[in-house]
């Protein structure tokens, strides 16, 4: 269970939630500038908020009263973010490999291997190609498989549709659905379309300027 | 007259060395974080690349001599003295050249999508393997320049080179000196000669840079569409 409740203040925006997710898509939902990659960010630990509280799964991971900040690396948190962040001098494989210390490699102690998660995205033909050689929801896919492949606790996406042409949006949505399923852990997404809200949100947490307007299961 | 270009190279390459570790920790620092006093800090750091090379050699005699505050605690703590030995042309040929690596290796690290590093984070890289697979590999063009144009100034200097480390054969006359007091004492060939040298080296250096870097439609850099466009045709 992820439990946020945060205070953050911002050139021209202030940002107060608190939300709770045990399990389930979370959408965060709100016009542009309301402070939703914010959120992520101070969720996944790359920004500090200035007051509250942030745990999941009973481990606190950031309190201003307790002076508590754990570090980004150490929070299992996957991230997806917007413009996907691959890394450009890497391979497919490379990249999706890059979050899995190396004594696991070796071990073999997590879960799927790098080939399950690259068939189960259907990216395994392109493993060799480097990310300029990849198409916009070929690239989503990718940063998909490298967040999912640490098996993080947690699963954060920032916008993660709206560079796709239609077609490519309806499939990974269903995508998106799925892999959750599989993967038993809170995704929380952000976006400001409606349509992807309605489809993917378990609940929705309505965002306006900062304040949180309401928090509830989707209808 | 091969006495001062084997000097030469071994100054500049020692100069280069020095300049790209700090030059590098340095950039990155200054690319990265803001600290108040950042635009002075930045500007003392610049300032050796436009001052005359006869005031940096005045204030490194000043700074190394045995009276000055640097020369004068070698002196006594180790009893070694720089001044007029190899160890001032490397001295000099680094703070001379030092300007052109920063710059160049900050630009660099700049141009690093600070979203990579984040992503890296959390992947739960520590930060010392983000730098040394992330940041530096994409950085490494930029800073190849830096060092290449570096080892060309060190290669070259001369000012300030001739304040501290004097012009004596075999020791510290390094090409750019040799050639002067050549032409001082009327040995036009050997000047002739020399400045072949110096110029064909520092051509060889500055054009391989360029080869180098129009040739740097490495796959990830300028990116081979070829397999995109094929596909979606």
């Amino acid at each position: 269970m992820l439990n946020v409740n945060i205070h953050k203040r911002l050139p021209g925006i202030s940002i107060d939630v608190d939300f709770s997710v045990t399990e389930g898509i979370l959408v965060i939902f709100g016009p542009s500038g309301a402070g939703k990659s914010t959120i992520l960010n101070c969720i996944s630990g790359l920004q500090l908020p200035d007051k509250g509280t942030i745990s999941l799964k009973g481990k606190v991971f950031y309190s201003a009263a307790e002076k508590i900040a754990i570090p980004a690396r150490n929070r299992h948190i996957g991230y997806v973010f917007q413009d996907y962040a691959l890394f450009p001098h890497l391979t497919v494989k490379d990249n999706v490999m890059y979050g899995i210390p190396s004594r696991c490699k070796a071990g073999g102690g997590f879960r799927m291997t790098v080939l399950d998660v690259l068939e189960m995205l259907k990216i395994t033909r392109l493993q060799d190609r480097y990310p300029c050689q990849l198409s916009g929801g070929e690239k989503q896919r990718v940063a998909l498989a490298r967040a999912l492949m640490v098996e993080p606790d947690l699963l954060l996406l920032d916008e993660p549709l709206s560079a796709l042409d239609h077609g490519n949006r309806k499939a990974l949505q269903g995508e998106l659905l799925e892999l959750q399923r599989i993967w038993q852990i809170p995704f929380l997404i952000v976006t400001h379309s409606r349509k992807e809200m309605a489809v993917l949100a378990d609940e929705v947490l309505f965002l306006e300027k900062g304040r949180q307007a309401t928090f509830s299961p989707a209808a | 007259m091969l006495e001062p270009i084997l000097l030469s190279l071994k100054v500049a390459i020692a100069a280069v060395v020095v300049v790209f570790f700090v030059g590098l920790a340095i950039a990155r620092t200054m690319a990265r974080e803001e600290f108040p006093g950042k635009n002075v800090v930045e500007s003392l750091i610049i300032l050796p690349m436009v001052l005359p090379p006869t005031v940096l050699g005045y204030g490194l005699l000043i700074l190394l001599g045995k009276r000055g505050p640097i020369g004068s605690f070698l002196l006594e703590t180790f009893d070694v003295q720089l001044v007029f030995t190899w160890w001032a042309a490397v001295i000099a040929s680094a703070v001379v050249s030092f300007p052109l690596m920063y710059q160049s290796a900050k630009a660099a690290f700049a141009g690093v999508d600070i979203s990579l590093e984040q992503a890296a984070r959390t992947l739960g890289a520590k930060e010392l393997r983000i730098f040394l697979t992330i940041t530096l590999p994409l950085a490494w063009p930029g800073i190849l320049a830096g060092l290449v144009l570096s080892f060309a100034r060190a290669l070259g200097e001369f000012g300030a080179t001739l304040m501290v480390a004097g012009n004596i054969p075999g020791k510290t006359q390094t090409i750019p000196l040799a050639i002067y007091f050549a032409v001082e004492s009327g040995d036009t060939d050997a000047a002739r000669n020399l400045v072949l040298v110096i110029t064909l080296l520092s051509f060889a250096t500055v054009f391989w840079l360029n080869w180098w870097s129009r040739k740097k439609l490495q796959v990830w850099k300028k990116g081979d569409s070829s397999h995109v466009e094929r596909e979606h045709s």
